[in-house]
């Protein structure tokens, strides 16, 4: 199988290699056009602030190139929130895969959110055989709202969606390369979509 | 609904694990890429290397051991310790580093953490406080605490999050190495007067003082080594008890 990790220049994107390393697969980091689309899975990373990461994902083309992707595409963290229609991080117009706009969380609760939290109401083979509570790794100031193509809730002050999914696109807001055993099912499963 | 974080710190001298470590089951006692998959499997949420050497080969040592941590381990963990320069924290967060902390750097440089936060965002800067009460005030230390500054702890907290820290790691001299409890008293106002995670560090004794710094000092997770390192305390046994006293915790 031939798993690529978008490289365009953000974040902390070892910690997923080595996530997949740890499941017996090299993932590739490329920026390179025809090595993205001719991947069996394609993972979307992100960490950092929206609008340069939007900005350096212009500079390379990749905004049109990932939009266009046939197989299953799996974007992390700010990946997730960059395929939304927009973030109110840095004004920042998304890919707009998912119909939803990523906004801040209210400063009732602490921000940015660090920690383990539960994901509930799981949909889709994504979180296959994942049957009892299980808790995942969220670090983030902003959200994505429920809405039609959430897969996931998790809980903060307010409901809000830790995965999304639209046909051949999945995101999730946490981090499962960093989600103990429960993040490994997630990709495992992931991997066989 | 968020869950609160237990974190074993881990020193590091020269790429190895210091104070004596009472794990039975550990083959080399030093090699800190051994302990925290260990703890990573005992359930820990997080993890804190704390590098104390000072040698020249420092920066390549710490380097090398962030990246084999990340290869082994599957929960985040934080690297602090001699931290002083864009430079450094970009070596780290590309060796696979989740958070960094910085503490002495920070207050003889502030805007030192407004330029790590710009480049790297806040949720992967975590800024380390020491303070201790002096004539009846917090006051802020350096150097592993060993030397006051006339900075008040109140003061530099609520700065350091307006410059956009993700997270304060606040350690007590007057309660580390006690085992008497947490700096509850401080830790709460800390909570309240802010709007990022606090770290409550130093003073880990019982299960109970866990209990009281999540509930009384309304902290966001805590840190210890002794207790874990020498199996005072099993993680797993700490959630147990936190979870039958109400504290949201993973399990």
């Amino acid at each position: 199988m031939r798993i690529v990790i978008i490289n365009y220049g953000a974040g902390n994107i070892q910690s997923i290699k080595f996530a997949f390393k740890r499941l017996g697969y090299n993932a590739l980091l490329t920026d390179d056009v025809e090595e993205i689309k001719n991947a069996d899975k394609v993972i979307f990373p992100g960490v950092g602030e929206a609008s340069s990461a939007m900005k350096m994902l212009r500079q390379s083309g990749l905004d049109t190139l990932i939009p266009q992707l046939k197989q299953p595409v799996l974007g992390i963290c700010l990946g997730m929130q960059l395929m939304c229609n927009s973030s109110e991080e840095g004004d920042t117009k998304g890919l707009g895969i998912f119909d939803c706009d990523v906004v801040r969380f209210s400063n009732e609760v602490k921000v940015p959110q660090i920690g383990w939290n539960a994901i509930t109401a799981l949909k889709t083979n994504l979180f296959k055989d994942i049957v009892k509570t299980e808790y995942i790794y969220m670090v983030h100031s902003y959200y994505a709202p429920l809405c039609k193509e959430t897969i996931a809730t998790a809980e903060y002050g307010i409901p809000y969606s830790a995965a999304l999914a639209k046909d051949n696109f999945y995101g999730v807001q946490f981090h499962p390369e960093k989600s103990s055993t429960v993040g490994e099912q997630i990709l495992k499963n992931f991997l066989q979509l | 609904m968020l869950t609160k974080r237990i974190i074993p710190c881990l020193d590091i001298k020269n790429g190895r694990t210091v104070k004596g470590i009472n794990f039975v089951d550990l083959r080399d006692a030093g090699d800190p890429v051994e302990l925290a998959e260990i703890y990573a499997r005992e359930g820990a949420d997080e993890l804190v290397f704390l590098d104390i050497s000072a040698t020249e080969e420092k920066r390549r040592t710490l380097a090398d051991l962030v990246y084999h941590v990340a290869e082994k381990v599957n929960i985040p963990f934080t690297v602090g310790g001699g931290i002083s320069s864009v430079e450094d924290v970009d070596v780290l967060l590309h060796n696979g580093a989740d958070k960094v902390s910085i503490n002495s750097s920070a207050v003889k440089n502030p805007q030192l953490i407004n330029d790590l936060v710009a480049k790297f965002g806040s949720q992967c800067i975590v800024v380390a406080i020491d303070a201790k009460v002096i004539d009846g005030e917090w006051i802020v230390h350096l150097v592993g605490g060993k030397v006051p500054t006339e900075i008040k702890l109140f003061d530099w907290a609520k700065e350091v999050e307006e410059r956009g820290a993700g997270e304060i790691l606040f350690t007590s001299m007057n309660h580390d190495g006690t085992k008497n409890g947490f700096a509850n008293e401080a830790l709460a106002k800390l909570s309240s007067e802010l709007n990022i995670p606090i770290i409550a560090s130093g003073g880990a004794g019982n299960m109970q003082h866990f209990t009281d710094t999540f509930i009384n000092g309304k902290a966001d997770a805590a840190l210890a080594a002794s207790v874990f390192h020498f199996k005072e305390i099993e993680i797993n046994d700490l959630k147990k008890e936190l979870r039958s006293k109400g504290i949201p915790v993973r399990l």
